[in-house]
């Protein structure tokens, strides 16, 4: 009878623990703290409904990806809110790993386009925008004045080519084996109007690429054309982002294709570079075509099986708020998605490319969506490197039946 | 010998009592005894062992039962519902594959040339250790050994960083003087100088265990053996070939046996450095990418059932080749 009364009374203090606020996990993906500061002020503006606690995940983006899909394969309740890097979401929202976004949440109205069609999967909003990111062209005005172009134009690929042979200088792109290069091939392609892939939604083996193209030959002729020339450096075949900033702030810099956080970056590391800075809209692939800048950033999504999707989905709609992405824009660089959030003054003052960013991502042009990114991504990597042996002729049609062959699963990577 | 006396009066008794009637049953005496003791000494080692060894079983036995299982199946864990049973065809395409068997030549390699040179480089310095005078000889181990203590991983980078260019490496500054060596040389962008960077810091990191290894060997040597041999005229080169180096075989080929399996395993440098760019692929990374990377569990888990194998066979080849009872420390 004892053992029964302490039994009820352990039970009824298990029951009364339940109604205590209930925490969210929101796996983040590493910053400088502003994710963590965001779920102190969400928490605070709960008042005691939920609080939010973070939870870090691996550094690059490949690693966050495979700790979460491992994660979300095996049901793991403790995902609740988590941190996104878009091209990894079709395979998540795909097998149902991401519980729905809500009526309310699914207005995209103020969102920049890129992040909206990032944040998309199967013509649905999978996830919720959070932080928007896209590649600029940024160049060194001494050299651009030296070789007289004029950068309030539209500027292609070629004259840029163009201007660093002239003037022996470098140019600041990513060769590395890496997700990066994936970044540029594809930012290259759709410049040219054309597709990886052609039908984004089917089955693996019904997919069908727009590799073998006129549009994925004119990006492989600016690639090579970099390659061959040596303007990419002596470190091309292994240059990432912070490789690529290097060349720019050496004294051989000329032009540059990279993210924002390049300029907090240099402020800190290289101020007279910075003063010789200037940025505009990613290069075009030719005068009568639109650019297509790369995007990136981090959209939000809500496990499907955590305890609390409506509190999670509550909490999200608190962090994305134009403040506070304005706030951790100005706090951690990373810029909103929100267009409202560009016109803060402090934004304006700490950014003075913050309206080029916006502009920019209106015009970004996602990487492939699909359930089968990974594979997608590995394969132009394959075969796109190093750039220096990627031949116009036979590299895209190369590429096009290697990826045909993996999603097929006949060839391995 | 004196134990062996009981036994020879247990087996007497034992006769005694079979010729006195066959209407007892031949019950062995102290024989009976011992085996009682012999048997409950049995049952409190596994008793004492169980344990150890079901856990042994538990995290070893069992994930490799489980992947040799999963490598029937068609299976991506983004794609649950997709599994299907596909019998041998992942071992179908991974065996057909071109990557595989450049990935298993590339493994090969690196295995062969690091076991080879930490063999040469692992002797001297175990020569050095066993000779170094008594006071120094703590130091010099110690100094020796202090590259086996890193963790891996952190060797990898300090590695990649002193040969990157992009991220500052330096070695290019120390080297020009090599010819072909200047400052623009990327060693990560060719495959020949890729494998270079990669075989130094696996043999940098790993000959002290080699070492280590040899020096007990070394240590086993009798010196009378030695002396013998040079009052009999051999010159150091014929009491290194003909007395040292029989005399430490066993000990030489567990050097040789651990540090192959270990090399064939190599994962951390190449993943640091390369990432199997410029052809430096290797079968432990086409592993992880499959499996880890691309989540094709069936796929990745029939790469590490054939991984596992060729470890096996390498073992074996080792032992035979060697003929070395491991068990025993001596020669068959």
């Amino acid at each position: 009878m004892a053992v029964a009364v302490a039994l009820a009374a352990g039970l009824g203090a298990c029951a009364g623990s339940e109604t205590d606020t209930p925490t969210l996990t929101w796996y983040i993906n590493p910053d400088d703290g502003g994710q963590a500061e965001l779920a102190r002020t969400c928490t605070e503006e709960a008042d005691g409904r939920y609080q939010v606690e973070t939870s870090l995940l691996p550094r690059d983006a490949s690693s966050q990806r495979e700790q979460l899909a491992r994660r979300l394969a095996a049901g793991d309740a403790s995902i609740d809110i988590v941190s996104l890097d878009p091209p990894f979401i079709p395979e998540l929202a795909e097998p149902g790993f991401l519980a729905p976004v809500p009526e309310d949440l699914q207005n995209t109205e103020g969102v920049v386009q890129g992040a909206v069609d990032s944040a998309t999967w199967d013509g649905e909003l999978v996830t919720v925008p959070f932080w928007a990111n896209t590649q600029l062209l940024w160049y060194r005005t001494s050299v651009v004045e030296a070789a007289g172009l004029d950068m309030s134009q539209p500027v292609t690929w070629a004259q840029i080519i163009e201007v660093a042979e002239e003037e022996g200088k470098l140019l600041g792109v990513q060769g590395t084996k890496a997700e990066a290069l994936t970044v540029w091939i594809n930012a290259l392609i759709a410049s040219a109007g054309g597709q990886v892939i052609v039908n984004p939604e089917a089955p693996a083996d019904e997919v069908e690429l727009g590799m073998d193209s006129p549009a994925a030959r004119a990006a492989a002729e600016i690639v090579s054309a970099i390659g061959e020339a040596g303007l990419g450096g002596a470190g091309l075949t292994t240059a990432d982002e912070n490789a690529s900033m290097n060349v720019f702030a050496s004294d051989e810099g000329s032009f540059m294709v990279n993210w924002p956080f390049v300029y907090p970056a240099l402020s800190a590391a290289d101020p007279a570079v910075v003063e010789d800075m200037g940025w505009t809209i990613y290069p075009r692939v030719s005068e009568d075509q639109e650019p297509a800048p790369p995007v990136g950033g981090i959209n939000l999504g809500v496990g499907a099986f955590s305890r609390y999707p409506d509190l999670a989905y509550d909490a999200i709609a608190c962090i994305i708020r134009p403040e506070h992405q304005a706030q951790y824009f100005v706090t951690n660089g990373n810029p909103p998605s929100a267009v409202a959030a560009y016109d803060e003054p402090e934004v304006q003052e700490q950014f003075p490319m913050a309206d080029t960013i916006r502009d920019s991502l209106e015009l970004a042009v996602p990487r492939p969506q699909t359930p089968y990114y990974n594979d997608l991504s590995l394969s132009i990597q394959e075969t796109w490197h190093p750039v220096s042996a990627v031949d116009p002729g036979t590299t895209p049609a190369e590429s096009a039946s290697f990826i045909i062959a993996v999603l097929r699963g006949e060839s391995l990577i | 010998m004196s134990f062996q006396a009981p036994d020879a009066g247990a087996a007497a008794t034992a006769t005694e009592q079979e010729q006195q009637g066959r209407t007892r049953s031949v019950t062995p005496g102290r024989k009976g005894r011992r085996s009682d003791r012999a048997r409950s000494e049995n049952r409190l080692g596994w008793m004492l062992a169980g344990p150890a060894f079901v856990l042994m079983l538990a995290v070893t036995l069992y994930p490799i039962l489980q992947a040799a299982y999963d490598s029937l199946f068609s299976l991506r864990l983004t794609v649950p519902d997709d599994r299907e049973f596909v019998g041998l065809q992942n071992y179908g395409v991974v065996l057909t594959d071109r990557l595989f068997w450049y990935s298993l030549g590339v493994t090969l390699f690196i295995t062969v040339v690091t076991v080879l040179i930490e063999l040469v480089l692992g002797f001297l310095l175990a020569l050095a250790m066993h000779r170094a005078i008594t006071r120094l000889r703590g130091i010099v181990r110690t100094a020796i050994l202090v590259p086996y203590g890193i963790i891996t991983v952190v060797s990898a980078f300090a590695w990649f960083y002193m040969f990157d260019i992009n991220a500052g490496g330096y070695m290019n500054a120390w080297l020009d003087w090599i010819p072909g060596i200047d400052e623009n040389l990327n060693w990560f962008a060719q495959r020949g100088t890729a494998l270079f960077v990669i075989i130094a810091s696996e043999v940098w990191k790993t000959t002290p265990f080699i070492s280590l290894l040899l020096l007990s060997g070394l240590s086993q040597v009798s010196g009378d053996l030695e002396e013998a041999a040079k009052v009999d005229g051999a010159t150091s080169w014929q009491v290194l070939r003909r007395v040292i180096l029989p005399n430490m075989k066993a000990a030489i080929m567990v050097a040789v046996l651990f540090r192959a399996l270990d090399a064939f395993r190599i994962f951390d440098n190449i993943f640091i450095m390369t990432n199997g760019a410029q052809g430096t692929e290797v079968l432990s990374l086409l592993a992880y990418r499959t499996s880890i990377g691309r989540l094709e569990i069936g796929l990745g888990s029939a790469i590490s059932v054939l991984l596992f194998a060729c470890v096996g066979i390498l073992a074996f080849i080792a032992i035979k080749g060697f003929k070395v009872d491991l068990a025993g420390g001596k020669e068959r």
